[in-house]
C-alpha cells in the first residue's frame, strides 16, 4: 500500500461504508444466482428424501420425509462404497509417496532433464483420460490387474501423481534454500534432511495434494468403467452409473446414492477450505 | 495469477546446477540421489502416459478385438482403421459435435463466469460467502452432477419441466430428442464450468491495481469504457489460460455425457471422446477406438502447445 493510499484511507472508509450499505440490492441478486446455480444441489437432496421420486408428485419441498430411499441405497450400494473408500484412501497414499519427493526433486534440484519432465507433467494433463483407459486395457489384460484394487489403485493414482507433483513443486520452490543446507552441514545425506525438514514444513501443500488425489480418485469414473467389468471391485461412480443405464422409475435411490457418493468430498472440502482453494488456483495456473 | 508472471529469470536454471562441486568425488553420486528423487515418478508416467500413447499408435494400425485377448494375435492393417473410421458417416457427426460441445461450453461458461466474477468483485454484503458457495457444484462427483440432471431434465416429471409448465409450456424432451440433447448436455457441462471459471477470473480481476481505475476515471473512463480499456487488457493472460484449459478439459469430457445421454439419440451427442469409448468397450474394436483416441489427441495437442507456450515462463521459473 503506497503512502497517499494510507493517506486517503479514513475517508475512503467512510464513504465505503455508506457505499456497502446501498449495496444490498446486488446481495439479493447474488443470492438468485447462487440459488440457481445450486439448485441441483437441492433437488439432489430433495429428491432423496422422497422414497416415490420419479413418479410426477415430487414435492419442490421434502415435506414428508422418508429414508427409504436411503435404505434402499446402502443396501444396494454399501460394497461399493466401501471399495471406493479403499481405492480413493490408497491412491492417496501411492500418490503422495511417489509425488512428494519427486515434487522436492524438481523444485531443489534444477537439472536440465528435470525442466523437460515438468513439461511432460503438464502434457500429461492434457491427455484424455479416454486415451489411457483404451490402452491401459490391453496393459492390464496382460497383467491379470482388470478387476483388481491394485489395478484402479494404480490407474488412479496415475492419473493424480503429475497435478500432484505440479501443486507440490510451486510450494517447495518457494522454501529458503538455506534451511535444506543446514540440514546438509550437519551431516544428513538429502533424504534425510527431506523426511525431517521439507516434509515437515510442506504440511499445507502436501494436505492439498492428498484432498485433490483424494477428490479425483474417489470422482473417478472412466477408469472404473473400463477397466472392470465385474462387480467384484466397483466404486459407488460406476453404482450410479448402473442405475442410469437401465430406465429410471424411482429416483429416490439414485440421488440418496449421489447424496452418498458427495458426502466423502463435502466432509472434506468444508474441513480444508483453504487448502483447495489455494490448490484450485495453483493447478489451473500450472 | 501471481504464479504466471512469477517467472523468475532463467539463470536460476543453471545456477544450482553448475554453480557448485566442491568435492568431485561424490559429485555423480549426489547427481545420482538427485533423481532418484524423481524416478518413481518418471517410471509412473512412462509407464501411464508414455506407454498409453504410444500403444495407442500401434494399436491403431492392428486389428484389435476381442480375440486378440485370446490368442495374443492382432494383425497389421496398415491404416484401414482410420480409413473406416474417416469414412464412418457418424465420424463427422462426432467431429461436429464436438465442435459444437467445446465452443457454446466454452462461450458460455466463460461468458457467464465473467459476469459473475466481475459482479462479485464489486464487494457487496456477503459476496465472499456466496462466492464460496458457489463451488459447492464441485462437491459432487462428476457422475453423480449427471445422474442428478438427467433426474432434472426428466421429461415426465424432472423438475425442469415441471416448473415451466407453472407458465404453460408443454413437457420439453430435453434429453430423447436429437435436435435438442446436445443443447441440454452443453447446458449441463456450462453449469460445471462456471465454477472454475469465475474462480480464476475473479482472482485475475483481483490483481488489477486499483489506482488504474482511479486515473481512469479521472479521465472519464469508467464502466464499460474502464472495462475495455483497463480490466480486458489486465486479466487478457487470465483470460487466454482459462479458456485454452476450457478448451483441452472440454474435449476430455466423457463422464457427463455417458451418465446422461450415453452418446444419443441417435449419436447426436456423441464426441470424439465418447466414441472412441464407444468403439473400444462397447463394440470391441480396439484399433478403431484407438485411432479415434488418436485424432482426439492429435486435436489435444494442440490447444496444449498453445497453453505451454502462453506458459512457458512459469514453466522456467
Amino acid at each position: 500500500m503506497t503512502a497517499t493510499q494510507a493517506m486517503v484511507l479514513p475517508a475512503g472508509a467512510q464513504a465505503n461504508r455508506r457505499k456497502h450499505a446501498r449495496k444490498w440490492p446486488l446481495t439479493v441478486l447474488g443470492i438468485i444466482f447462487l440459488a440457481v446455480m445450486v439448485f441441483p444441489i437441492y433437488w439432489m437432496i430433495n429428491s432423496s428424501l422422497q422414497g416415490n421420486s420419479g413418479a410426477a408428485n415430487t414435492e419442490w419441498f421434502p415435506i414428508h420425509p422418508t429414508f427409504a430411499g436411503y435404505q434402499a441405497a446402502i443396501a444396494q450400494q454399501w460394497p461399493n462404497l466401501i471399495t471406493s473408500l479403499i481405492i480413493s484412501l490408497s491412491a492417496v497414499v501411492l500418490t503422495l509417496v511417489i509425488a512428494t519427493p519427486a515434487a522436492y526433486g524438481l523444485a531443489r534440484f534444477k537439472m536440465k532433464g528435470m525442466t523437460v519432465f515438468v513439461f511432460v507433467l503438464l502434457i500429461t494433463q492434457m491427455i484424455p483420460t479416454i486415451v489411457i483407459a483404451n490402452a491401459l486395457y490391453t496393459l492390464f489384460n496382460n497383467w491379470g490387474l482388470l478387476n483388481t484394487y491394485i489395478g484402479l489403485i494404480l490407474a488412479d493414482s496415475a492419473a493424480q501423481i503429475p497435478f500432484a507433483i505440479i501443486l507440490m513443486r510451486a510450494f517447495m520452490a518457494s522454501l529458503p534454500e538455506s534451511l535444506v543446507e543446514a540440514a546438509l552441514v550437519d551431516g544428513a545425506n538429502n533424504f534425510r534432511a527431506f523426511i525431517a525438514i521439507v516434509v515437515p514444513i510442506s504440511k499445507n501443500a502436501i494436505i492439498t495434494a492428498a484432498l485433490f488425489t483424494f477428490l479425483g480418485a474417489w470422482g473417478d469414473f472412466l477408469f472404473a468403467l473400463t477397466l472392470t467389468s465385474t462387480p467384484a471391485v466397483r466404486p459407488i461412480t460406476l453404482g450410479i452409473y448402473n442405475y442410469l443405464g437401465a430406465n429410471v422409475s424411482q429416483w429416490g435411490p439414485v440421488m440418496a446414492t449421489a447424496v452418498i457418493a458427495s458426502v466423502p468430498a463435502g466432509i472434506l472440502l468444508i474441513i480444508a477450505q483453504k487448502y483447495i482453494a489455494a490448490g484450485a488456483l495453483g493447478g489451473a495456473i500450472k | 495469477m501471481t504464479s504466471v508472471d512469477a517467472g523468475l529469470d532463467q539463470g536460476t536454471v543453471q545456477k544450482t546446477s553448475t554453480g557448485r562441486a566442491p568435492r568431485r568425488r561424490t559429485h555423480a553420486g549426489r547427481y545420482l540421489t538427485r533423481w532418484l528423487f524423481v524416478a518413481p515418478a518418471i517410471v509412473f508416467v512412462l509407464l501411464f502416459f508414455g506407454y498409453p500413447i504410444v500403444q495407442n499408435v500401434v494399436m491403431s494400425l492392428q486389428n484389435y478385438t476381442t480375440t486378440t485377448f485370446y490368442t495374443g494375435e492382432a494383425p497389421w492393417v496398415g491404416l484401414q482403421n482410420y480409413v473406416n473410421v474417416f469414412t464412418n458417416p457418424i465420424f463427422s457427426t462426432t467431429l461436429l459435435n464436438t465442435a459444437l460441445f467445446t465452443i457454446g461450453s466454452i462461450v458460455l461458461q466463460f461468458g457467464i463466469g465473467l459476469a459473475l466474477a466481475l459482479f462479485f468483485k464489486r464487494h457487496f454484503p456477503l459476496s465472499g460467502f456466496l462466492r464460496s458457495l458457489l463451488l459447492l457444484p464441485w462437491l459432487l462427483p462428476l457422475i453423480a452432477s449427471a445422474a442428478v440432471w438427467k433426474w432434472i431434465l426428466d421429461q415426465g416429471s424432472g423438475a425442469l419441466n415441471q416448473f415451466l409448465g407453472i407458465f404453460g409450456v408443454q413437457p420439453v424432451p430435453w434429453l430423447v430428442s436429437p435436435s435438442l440433447a446436445l443443447v441440454a448436455v452443453i447446458g449441463v457441462n456450462v453449469w460445471l464450468g462456471i465454477p472454475f471459471n469465475t474462480t480464476i477470473l475473479y482472482s485475475g480481476l483481483q490483481a488489477v491495481p486499483e489506482e488504474l481505475y482511479e486515473a481512469a476515471a479521472l479521465d472519464g473512463a469508467t464502466g464499460w469504457k474502464a472495462f475495455w480499456h483497463i480490466t480486458w487488457p489486465s486479466i487478457r493472460s487470465v483470460v487466454s489460460v482459462v479458456i485454452v484449459l476450457g478448451v483441452v478439459y472440454t474435449l476430455k469430457v466423457v463422464d457427463i455425457i455417458l451418465g446422461l445421454t450415453g452418446g444419443g439419440p441417435a449419436n447426436s451427442t456423441q464426441t470424439l471422446a465418447t466414441w472412441a469409448y464407444q468403439n473400444s468397450f462397447v463394440q470391441f474394436l480396439f484399433g478403431q477406438g484407438a485411432a479415434v483416441s488418436n485424432v482426439l489427441i492429435v486435436i489435444s495437442l494442440v490447444f496444449a502447445i498453445v497453453y505451454l507456450y502462453m506458459n512457458r515462463k512459469g514453466v522456467d521459473e
